[in-house]
């Protein structure tokens, strides 16, 4: 029987990168992949003949620029296009919109706002500073505070460093934002409700937490992060759709020498004297490696692929803690016709980038408030594409596709979801997006609904959330996804942790995989 | 008004946003219609972008020895060519050094349309002392259309109401699109998929509407020359005046090149007759030239420290330059050469520049090249890169 030096669990797009660098450094890789295609939450699918849906992950935010280089993943077909304007429709029929120029975003502001639109420029600059410090930290494996091993003191020393090297202003917004509430932090700021409310929207995504919770603040600088990339654009939408960058990173992976099996999903890791030694398929083939990486949520691979009594037992009870809770739906629309909204009435340019269905604060609260009593929400917030105006090859010639990000959707619904509340949540989404744009329902050739009960059934997600653990801030960092195991290792020898529940995790990133591969690869020199 | 607009113009004039326009051999034509060349840019690799490329000086060559005349003024055989064949050629002067570079369309046995960057009229007239051929200049009776990208073909066919797909690389077929008579070839300047759309200047408004009418549902963009400048250099394309000078422009010796020092070295023919430049490019392939024309990556890692030494994250020009920048040997004591064009690909995600090197830096080899950081001229490293950049299969697919 084939031994490998390397067997990665699932093929989402973390578990190919770490396949594909760990291949280009001449191992023996073999990637397991339960689904008929390799991708998990990036993938693309005709679900209705000629027109094709970015399931689940539907932008990519900060595909990191070196991995796209170090694979080469343009030779496999990767094209990641400009997503340039966002466009707020709001209740009374107004809009705010910000578009790819400055000036043009500038003069928009300034009709709902002078003062705000001045503040923007400040604010913008203040963010472009902490991305800019936060940033190292993603590169970064996270050295654990508690320790006194050499590495650990010297990645703190260095986190310290830099962290000093701010300066009080800035140091003062980072604190601001690891603890204020994204509402109260950028009331500091703005005036404009319709600002904040879509600034804070970004804040909230994938976290079951409102625009009002402590915390979010930070995951406004996530969106900074990618506008530091600048003319890199590390943000924008994929050519083919998020299915497309699993497929160009498999294609890079394949072309190293891995092996990619689809079909192939795994029951157990096989562990040996407390070491990793190969896995057993759901087939009950086995299979044996070096070492044994899963890039499945730490759910899944510690409770699950493990026998609890092969780890300790505070570890176990720490990965029982971290916190999943999915909160977002995704719906996904074959059109007839691009919908026109009575903010900015007629098929346009603002069809190109998002529409963020996020009119005020209070509206987005509310959407909360419905999600923390168990409900999903009546009128939920949205954030709207249509791929195939980025990438006409989405659908036929003419026609289009939709894609509707939203939250919020319990995981935890009360009385559990089911074919009719799956609908009803359709309909409150179809139903809220007609009120901002009438007769755009007539438009509709195809609906497909998915719920978090959904994305965990296909995806296998733990409670369908979409960044595999909530990215709270008790979550991130050398707290992802336990105290003490954030450095991709784990307590089991030879078995390694690759996926969006490592640090930094979140998003078509990248960067959980690739660390976890630098990480292996130093282990094994 | 001073500069001509071309025959498109009722139609590209008012798509541009920002009043931004590039001056093209006394013409103007759009740098880019939106505020942004970016989309214009993606639009080239993503679906089809449309270009006005008018200004082209263009020549009908026809007559009993209309084929002898071309062979003697180019570097390639244009007498092996056939009915329907496209040339890319460069064309030199008696001591091989390139005077300009374009294309030859076979139209037939012995009608030919030459293209090129330079007006070419009297340098034609001057070779074709005692030979049977009339030279006619039609650079304004013809205008252009250039229709790049994965999905040219595809909105081509239904425009065109035919099938294209035997249409090969360097081919050309004559077609009639909304019962327009046009010329279209395979042909382009972005190292993608793409097409050239030739036909009567008079009717070039509903040529442009009937293709961006049937474009549009495809992604069909207009773009400017901001956009096919990034593209043209993925691509690794030479362009005159910015990567060489012609010779017969150069003021000194040292200003000229010969294709084989520009990569151009398969387009020299050597199986055919006497030619301007033969005997000079025959001594140096023979000896080998000493220069060579080659791709540079910059390496991101040390752009990024040479701005993090000074607190600021990684700055990229927005668009491709075209200046001459030295580039120096591993210690940075010694100059080996110029980069004359450079920018970074939003595709590859990488900072490439085109380079005049010594031959002998192989592929792999490392370099500096100059870079101004913060007011202060520092190296970045860079790595010898064969061109092209970028070269889709779809290209000759």
């Amino acid at each position: 029987m084939k031994r490998y030096d390397a067997i990665v669990i699932g093929g989402g797009h973390n578990g190919l990168v770490t396949a594909a660098y760990l291949a280009r450094a001449k191992k023996s890789v073999l990637v397991l992949e339960r689904r008929p295609r390799v991708g998990g939450a990036a993938i693309t699918e005709e679900i209705f003949p000629g027109f094709k849906f970015t399931m689940f992950s539907y932008v990519v935010s900060l595909l990191r620029p070196e991995i796209i280089r170090d694979l080469d993943l343009p030779k496999h077909g990767l094209h990641i296009l400009p997503l340039e304007s966002t466009v707020t429709p709001m209740e009374n029929g107004d809009y705010l919109a910000a578009w790819g120029d400055h000036d043009e975003t500038r003069r928009e502001l300034y009709r709902h706002s002078p003062r705000d639109a001045e503040a923007y420029d400040e604010y913008g600059r203040l963010m472009h500073f902490m991305a800019q410090a936060v940033k190292p930290i993603l590169g970064m494996v996270p050295p654990d505070p508690t320790s006194f091993a050499p590495g650990d003191l010297a990645g703190l020393l260095k986190l310290g460093k830099h962290f000093r090297g701010l300066g009080g202003e800035r140091l003062h917004a980072l604190v601001k934002l690891m603890t204020m509430s994204s509402a109260d932090f950028l009331d500091e700021w703005f005036e404009t409700d319709v600002l904040k409310a879509t600034k804070s929207a970004s804040g909230i995504i994938g976290t079951f937490l409102g625009p009002r919770s402590p915390g979010t603040a930070y995951v406004l600088l996530h969106h900074y992060m990618g506008e530091l990339d600048g003319v890199f654009r590390a943000w924008g939408f994929a050519k083919g759709g998020t299915g497309a960058v699993s497929e160009a990173i498999a294609s890079a992976a394949r072309s190293f020498g891995a092996e990619i099996r689809c079909d192939a999903g795994v029951s157990k890791v096989l562990v040996r004297n407390g070491r990793a030694t190969g896995v057993v398929l759901e087939s009950g083939d086995e299979l044996s490696a070096g070492i044994v990486v899963s890039s499945l949520d730490p759910r899944r691979t510690f409770l699950q692929l493990l026998d609890s009594n092969e780890l300790p037992a505070e570890f176990v009870a720490d990965i029982k803690r971290f916190k999943f809770r999915g909160s977002s739906g995704k719906v996904n629309l074959a059109l007839d016709l691009l919908p026109s909204f009575t903010c900015m009435p007629g098929i346009g340019r603002q069809h190109r980038g998002a529409f963020s269905i996020s009119p005020s604060l209070d509206y987005v609260e509310r959407a909360y408030d419905d999600a923390k009593y168990g409900e999903f929400s009546r009128r939920p917030y949205m954030d709207i594409v249509f791929p195939s105006m980025i990438d006409p090859g989405m659908a036929p010639p003419g026609k289009h596709v939709m894609s509707i990000f939203v939250q919020y959707a319990p995981y935890h619904l009360n009385g559990g979801w089911t074919d009719a509340k799956r609908e009803a949540f359709g309909d409150a989404v179809v139903n809220t997006v007609e009120s901002f744009a009438p007769g755009f329902t007539s438009k509709i050739l195809h609906r497909q609904v998915i719920t978090p009960l959904d994305i965990e059934k296909i995806t296998g997600l733990s409670e369908g959330n979409i960044f595999a653990g909530e990215l709270a801030l008790h979550q991130l960092f050398f707290l992802r996804p336990a105290p003490g195991w954030a450095k991709f290792a784990t307590p089991v020898r030879g078995f390694y942790q690759a996926g969006s529940g490592t640090h930094p995790g979140g998003g078509i990133m990248g960067a959980s995989g690739r660390l976890a591969a630098m990480r292996i690869l130093k282990d094994r020199a | 008004m001073s500069l001509r607009t071309t025959p498109f113009h009722p139609r590209t004039g008012p798509l541009s946003e920002g009043q931004a326009w590039r001056r093209w051999a006394g013409y103007v034509v759009a740098s880019a219609y939106e505020l942004s060349h970016d989309r214009e840019y993606h639009a080239i690799r993503n679906s089809a972008a449309l270009f006005d490329v008018s200004p082209l000086y263009k020549y009908m060559v026809t007559g009993k020895d209309a084929s002898r005349l071309l062979d003697h003024v180019v570097t390639r055989n244009v007498g092996k060519a056939k009915v329907g064949q496209v040339l890319y050629t460069p064309w030199c002067d008696d001591e091989g050094k390139q005077i300009d570079d374009g294309t030859i369309s076979v139209l037939g046995e012995q009608t030919f349309r030459m293209t090129s960057a330079d007006p070419t009229l009297r340098w034609l007239h001057l070779n074709a002392s005692g030979l049977d051929v009339t030279i006619a200049d039609v650079s304004e009776t013809t205008a252009a259309l250039s229709l790049q990208g994965p999905s040219s073909r595809a909105i081509l066919q239904i425009a065109a109401e035919r099938d294209l797909s035997a249409l090969k690389y360097f081919r050309l077929t004559s077609a009639k699109i909304r019962n327009i008579p046009v010329t279209i070839s395979r042909t382009g300047y972005t190292g993608d998929l793409g097409f050239e759309v030739w036909v009567d200047a008079s009717q070039a408004v509903p040529l442009w509407d009937a293709l961006i009418e049937t474009g549009t549902p495809y992604g069909l963009t207009p773009a400017g020359m901001l956009a096919l400048d990034v593209a043209r250099i993925e691509a690794g394309l030479l362009l005159i005046e910015v990567d060489y000078f012609s010779s017969r422009h150069a003021l000194i010796e040292s200003q000229k090149s010969s294709p084989l020092e520009l990569g151009l070295g398969w387009t020299v023919a050597t199986d055919k007759e006497r030619y301007n430049g033969q005997a000079a490019l025959d001594a140096e392939r023979k000896r080998g030239p000493s220069w060579q024309f080659t791709g540079l990556t910059v390496d991101w890692d040390s752009l990024e420290q040479l701005y993090a030494d000074v607190g600021l994250p990684p700055r990229l020009p927005s668009q491709a330059w075209r200046t001459s920048v030295p580039i120096y040997d591993r210690g940075g004591h010694t100059q080996l050469g110029y980069a004359t064009s450079g920018g970074w690909s939003p595709l590859l995600k990488r900072y490439m520049a085109l380079a005049h090197l010594g031959s002998e830096h192989a592929p792999g080899m490392e370099v500096r090249m100059e870079v101004t950081v913060e007011h202060h001229r520092k190296q970045a490293k860079a790595l010898v890169t064969p061109l092209p950049f970028f070269n889709p299969e779809r290209k000759r697919a």
